[in-house]
C-alpha cells in the first residue's frame, strides 16, 4: 500500500507582487501552499534573492565583501558588480548615512546616489531606509519620487511614518511598499489594515514582519512567519496575505559570530566562513519559515541560497 | 488522540466488580481517560481491549532513544507542527559521517575534528553528538570494521550506515553496549537488518528508494513488530528529501498515520554534493523542518555557531523564556574601574543588548539580574526589576566589592527608578539609558567621551 498524503494546498494564496519593470522584473508570492511544500501544489514564483549595497560603499563593508568589489571606485561600480553576481534577482541599496545619529548625509546627496544606481543597473530596485523614523519618512518619500516608473521597494513604512512612506510610494508614485513591523502577526496585521485603509492598493503591499540573526530570539521570527502564513493561507485573511521580504544582511553581519575577528577569536577560525555560514543559515531558515524573498550582503551567500531555493522549487 | 471516557467504557468488561477500586466500570473508564489510573488496575481487561486502547492513546510520534550511559538521547516524540502551537520536544541533533571509502589520513582528521566543536551557549553544551560511519562495500568488511572501531573511540553516539546484514552484525556486535543506530535496512534487506537490529535492541534506520518504498518497508517492519525505528529521507535530492520529511512529520502528527510516526535522519551530506555552503544551508533547513538527525560532511565553528544558535531558538519552551545566568559579564576588555550597566536576564534582551555594547566598543561591566528570564518591563511590572531587587543583587553578588566604578547605567524603560536607586545604592550616580538598544553605540561612546 503506497503512502498516500493528503493535499496540503489551501483555497487562500499570497499575493502575487511584481517587483522592477522589463525583462528582469520579477514577482514574488502567488504561492497557495506553505513554504517549498511543492509536494502539496507546484510553487509558481520561487522566492527571490537580492543583493545589498549601502551608501557608505566600500568602507562599510566588511573585509572579506570588499574583495568581492576589488577595482570598484564608486557605490554605482559597486551596485554594477552586485548585478552580475550569480544568483542576484534584485538590487537593494540600504541609505545607512542618512542616520542622524550616525553620518547624517542629506537627502539631497542620498536620492543623488539612488538616481544613479538605478540608471547603472536594470534589476529590480530595493530602497532601504535608515532606520531613523522621521528621516527615512523624508528620504522614502523622496526616494520613491526619484524611481518613479521603476516599480521600485520601498522599505520601508512603520507605524509611525506609514502616512508619508505609504502615500508617497503607494499613491502617488505607485511604487511597491514595504510594510515593517516588529516580529509581531498582530502589528503586522495593524500596519497592513492602516497602509489599505489610506488608499494603498494591498496588492501593492509587501512585508518586512521583522528578522533576527539564527540564535537571537530567532523563535519569535519563526513564529511569527508561521503564523502570519497559517492565517493568511488557511482562515484567508487578506490582510496577511501579503509576501514576506526579509533583510538578512543587515542583521547577520553585526552579530559576534560573524564579526569577531580571527586575531580575537582563534578557536572559531575563518571569520569570512563564520560570517558567511551565519548568512546562509540565516537565510535558509527564514525561507522555511515563509520569506518570499531575502536580502543578503556576501555574493558567496547570494549564489548557495539561489541554489537551494532552484533545489527546492 | 485523547480518547473519551465512553469509548474506554464501550471496551471494559461492564462488570461492576470494584476490583479496581472504581465503584463501577463507568467511573473506571472516566479515570482511565484522564490518566489517572493506568488500565492495568482491570483484572478483567481482556488483552485484546487493552492493546486497542494503547494503541489509540500511543502519541501521534515514537519517542525513540539512542546511546548509552551520558550519550543517551531521545529522539522524536513530536506532537506539534509548528513550534507557537505547543513545544518542539527533541532538539535536532547532528552527526559528522566517515565512510570506509576514505583513505586513513583523512579519517583521522575528521574523527580528530570531532571534539574540537564543543561550547557552551546559554546554559547548554554544543557539541557534535554523533559520527555517522558509512559502509563501502568495495573496501571491504575488515576496513570498515576498523572504522567502527576507532569512530567509536571517540566516545559519540555512532550511526552504522550499512546495508549488507552480515556485515552490520559484525559492526553493531563490536559496539552494541554504547546503543549505536544502524541505518540501511530497504525493501530488499529488510528482514536480515531487522533481525540484526532487534538482536542487538537498537534502533533501525530504514530507507527506500522513493517516499512510497519506504512507507511500505516501515510499514512491513512494523508487522515484524519493530516499532523502534527512524526515517530516512533519502538522497535523491534536496526536493525529495525535504518532501519526505515534511509529509511523513505531517502524516503523523495532523492524519494520525502511525506508520509515520518516527523521527527522521536526514543525510545533507549525501544532498549538498560537495558543495559545504549547500550543506550549511540545508542543516538550518532541515533543523527548521523536521529533521531528528542531520550527517553532515564536516561540522567546524563556522557552521555550528548559527546553527546551534538556531536550534536552541526553535526547540524553546514558548511558554517559559530563556535566560542568562546573573552575573557580571565585562565587555570589550573591561576592568573593576570600567563603568557599570544593568539590564534583566531575559535572553533576548541580553543578546540585544550586549550586542550593541559590544558594538560601541566601550569597556564596561554589564551586571545582569536575576529577573526571572522576563523582559525589562514585564518583570519591572511583576516586581522582579526594581529599586529593591537591584539593591538586593549589588549586595549578593558583593558587585561594590567587585567593581570600583560608581557609575550605573539602567534602562531608559526603568527611568523611574533612578530616584529610589540613588536612595538604595548611596555613592552611586545612577544614569539613565535610551529606551532602544540601538541607540546604545552613540549613548555609550558620548557618555565615556
Amino acid at each position: 500500500m503506497p503512502f498516500t498524503a493528503k493535499s496540503g494546498k489551501f483555497n487562500a494564496k499570497i499575493n502575487a507582487v511584481t517587483m522592477g519593470t522589463g525583462d528582469k522584473a520579477i514577482t514574488i508570492g502567488g504561492e497557495n501552499v506553505l513554504p517549498f511544500y511543492t509536494f502539496d501544489e507546484a510553487i509558481e514564483n520561487a522566492p527571490k534573492v537580492g543583493i545589498e549595497i549601502t551608501d557608505g560603499g566600500m568602507e562599510a563593508e566588511p573585509e572579506c565583501i570588499q574583495k568581492c568589489y576589488e577595482g570598484c571606485a564608486s557605490v554605482v561600480d559597486m551596485a554594477k558588480k552586485a548585478a552580475t553576481f550569480e544568483g542576484v534577482d534584485f538590487l537593494s541599496i540600504r541609505l545607512e548615512g542618512g542616520d542622524p545619529n550616525g553620518k547624517n548625509k542629506s537627502t539631497e546627496e542620498l536620492i543623488a546616489l539612488v538616481n544613479d544606481v538605478a540608471a547603472a543597473v536594470d534589476l529590480p530596485l530595493v530602497v532601504c531606509g535608515c532606520k531613523n523614523v522621521e528621516k527615512d519618512a523624508e528620504l522614502l518619500d523622496k526616494a520613491a519620487a526619484a524611481l518613479a516608473g521603476k516599480n521600485a521597494v520601498i522599505l520601508a513604512a512603520k507605524e509611525e511614518n506609514y502616512k508619508t512612506v505609504g502615500a508617497s510610494a503607494g499613491l502617488a508614485y505607485k511604487q511597491v511598499v514595504g510594510a515593517e513591523s516588529a516580529v509581531d502577526i498582530n502589528l503586522a496585521k495593524q500596519l497592513n489594515v492602516l497602509l489599505t485603509q489610506l488608499g494603498v492598493s494591498g496588492q501593492s503591499v509587501v512585508m518586512n514582519v521583522g528578522t533576527a540573526s539564527a540564535g537571537y530570539g530567532f523563535e519569535y521570527v519563526v513564529s511569527t512567519m508561521d503564523r502570519v502564513k497559517a492565517a493568511a493561507l488557511s482562515q484567508s485573511d487578506a490582510t496577511l496575505q501579503m509576501p514576506i521580504i526579509t533583510p538578512v544582511a543587515s542583521e547577520v553581519w553585526n552579530v559576534k559570530e560573524a564579526a569577531a575577528s580571527e586575531a580575537d577569536m582563534p578557536e572559531w577560525g575563518n571569520q569570512e566562513e563564520r560570517g558567511v555560514d551565519m548568512e546562509i543559515e540565516t537565510a535558509a531558515a527564514v525561507l522555511a519559515a515563509g520569506s518570499n524573498a531575502v536580502i543578503l550582503r556576501h555574493p558567496e551567500s547570494v549564489k548557495t541560497i539561489s541554489t537551494l531555493v532552484k533545489e527546492l522549487v | 488522540m485523547a480518547l473519551k471516557g465512553l469509548d474506554i467504557f464501550k471496551l471494559s468488561p461492564k462488570k461492576n466488580c470494584k476490583e479496581c477500586g472504581s465503584p463501577t466500570c463507568m467511573a473506571f473508564s472516566m479515570k482511565v481517560a484522564q490518566g489517572a489510573v493506568s488500565v492495568d488496575a482491570c483484572p478483567y481487561f481482556s488483552e485484546d481491549a487493552k492493546a486497542q486502547l494503547n494503541e489509540a492513546t500511543a502519541p501521534p510520534m515514537k519517542t525513540v532513544k539512542i546511546g548509552a550511559g551520558e550519550n543517551e538521547m531521545t529522539l522524536g516524540g513530536e506532537t506539534v507542527l509548528f513550534r507557537h502551537e505547543k513545544t518542539f520536544v527533541n532538539k535536532t541533533r547532528y552527526a559528522v559521517s566517515v565512510c570506509s571509502c576514505m583513505d586513513d589520513a583523512e579519517i583521522d582528521a575528521k574523527l580528530a575534528a570531532v571534539p574540537k566543536v564543543d561550547y557552551e551557549r546559554i546554559g547548554e553544551r554544543m557539541f557534535v553528538e554523533m559520527i555517522y560511519v558509512n559502509y563501502d562495500a568495495a573496501s571491504g568488511k575488515d576496513k570498515y570494521l576498523e572504522l567502527v572501531k576507532k569512530a567509536a573511540a571517540v566516545g559519540r553516539v555512532l550511526i552504522l550506515g550499512c546495508d549488507d546484514a552480515d556485515v552490520a552484525k559484525e559492526a553493531v556486535a563490536l559496539v552494541k553496549d554504547a546503543k549505536p543506530v544502524l541505518n540501511g535496512a530497504n525493501a530488499s534487506n529488510y528482514e536480515a537488518m531487522n533481525a540484526v537490529a532487534t538482536g542487538a535492541g537498537i534502533a533501525l534506520g530504514v530507507q527506500g528508494k522513493d517516499i512510497n518504498e519506504l512507507y511500505d518497508t516501515v510499514a512491513a517492519l512494523e508487522k515484524l513488530g519493530n516499532k523502534n525505528l527512524l526515517i530516512d529521507a533519502g538522497s535523491n535530492s534536496i526536493k525529495d528529501a525535504f518532501a519526505t520529511a515534511v509529509q511523513f512529520r505531517k502524516a503523523a502528527i495532523k492524519d494520525g498515520d502511525r506508520t509515520c510516526g518516527y523521527p527522521s535522519i536526514v543525510r545533507a551530506c549525501c544532498l549538498a554534493k560537495g558543495n559545504a555552503h549547500l550543506q550549511a544551508a540545508l542543516a538550518s533547513l532541515f533543523t527548521m523542518k523536521y529533521g531528528s538527525i542531520v550527517v553532515l560532511e564536516q561540522l567546524g565553528y563556522a557552521e555550528a555557531l548559527p546553527l546551534y544558535g538556531l536550534r536552541q531558538n526553535l526547540f524553546t519552551d514558548p511558554q517559559k523564556p530563556m535566560k542568562v545566568e546573573p552575573g557580571i559579564y565585562p565587555l570589550n576588555g573591561a576592568d573593576e574601574n570600567s563603568i557599570c550597566v544593568t539590564t534583566v536576564d531575559f535572553a533576548l534582551t541580553y543578546f540585544v543588548v550586549s550586542g550593541e555594547l559590544e558594538r560601541s566598543g566601550v569597556p564596561l561591566n554589564l551586571i545582569i539580574n536575576d529577573a526571572g528570564g522576563l523582559s525589562v518591563l514585564t518583570s519591572w511590572a511583576a516586581g522582579k526589576f526594581s529599586a529593591g531587587t537591584i539593591e538586593k543583587f549589588f549586595k549578593e553578588q558583593d558587585i561594590e566589592g567587585k567593581i570600583k566604578s560608581r557609575k550605573l547605567v539602567i534602562p531608559g524603560k526603568v527611568a523611574v527608578l533612578k530616584g529610589e536607586l540613588e536612595a538604595k545604592l548611596p555613592g552611586w550616580e545612577i544614569i539613565i539609558a535610551p529606551n532602544e538598544a540601538v541607540q546604545l553605540v552613540k549613548f555609550m561612546k558620548d557618555l565615556t567621551a
